[in-house]
């Protein structure tokens, strides 16, 4: 069985899915990133989603539930670079991915993970 | 012209040749981007079905035309244990499976043409059928 590879960078873990995903696949992915959140002690995860060309209601139930998994263990998932015919289709599908933050692309996935770190400590006014 | 190949969906590596093989065809007969993506997810979630239900099936996919309109009309068979309640299977949320109860109901709103027969104890039909714009 294929795996996606878990990267690190800080305290960001960083998934980017590249292959065509079968079921046992996701659910991998899913422990696999339970696992190197633990044990990392990361604070966000970012799954890059540019690559695939479908979420269908399996794939889209595996990223709510990685966002909850890694929310219990403290550590903040957003998924990246959703394709618009994927967005297109997933709303009429009738998934809304409630609970999952996304962001358009990689620099603003960090970038939001910064800024939710910031927070606590410093109040930017602007 | 129509032409036809059938897939087995026997194992889960089968609803990714599928998926690979209904985009090819979605390309072919010239559905745009938006349209080959709902038509693979559709594809993808009624391939799951087949296995997770009834253990297995087959899956036939055809290029059809409608005057000058080219189509895709895919046939998901198996000969599974059936669907007693058509209605409450294709209800948003209903699942005897664990799922999120989006495989059908949600397929039916991706494609233009949706038919799901089914006789418990015989098996189940589903037909969908997307048109290029």
């Amino acid at each position: 069985m294929e795996r996606v590879p878990v990267l690190k960078l800080g305290d960001i873990l960083i998934v980017s899915i590249q292959i065509d995903l079968q079921d046992q696949g996701v659910l991998a992915l899913q422990e696999d990133l339970a696992d190197a959140v633990v044990e990392s002690g990361a604070r966000g995860v970012i799954i890059d989603i540019t690559a695939v060309e479908i979420v269908d209601s399996f794939i889209g139930r595996m990223l709510a539930t990685i966002a909850s998994i890694s929310r219990v263990l403290d550590a903040e998932t957003i998924v990246v670079g959703m394709r618009p015919a994927v967005a297109i289709t997933l709303v009429e599908l009738g998934l809304s991915l409630g609970g999952v933050r996304t962001a358009l692309n990689l620099e603003k996935g960090v970038a939001l993970l910064e800024d939710r770190d910031n927070a606590g400590t410093v109040a930017v006014p602007k | 012209m129509t032409d036809a190949i059938e897939l087995p969906i026997a194992v889960n590596s089968d609803v990714v040749v599928v998926r690979q093989r209904v985009r090819t065809s979605a390309q072919e007969v010239g559905l745009s981007l938006v349209d080959q993506t709902k038509v693979v997810t559709a594809a993808s979630e009624l391939a799951r079905n087949t296995l997770v239900y009834a253990g297995g099936g087959r899956v036939r996919i055809e290029v059809v035309n409608n005057g000058a309109r080219g189509g895709l009309r895919l046939t998901f068979a198996d000969e599974g244990p059936g669907i007693p309640d058509l209605e409450l299977a294709l209800t948003d949320g209903w699942t005897t499976g664990g799922g999120l109860g989006l495989g059908l109901s949600g397929s039916r709103r991706l494609v233009d043409e949706f038919d799901l027969e089914s006789k418990p104890g015989e098996g189940t039909r589903v037909t969908v059928v997307k048109w290029a714009r």
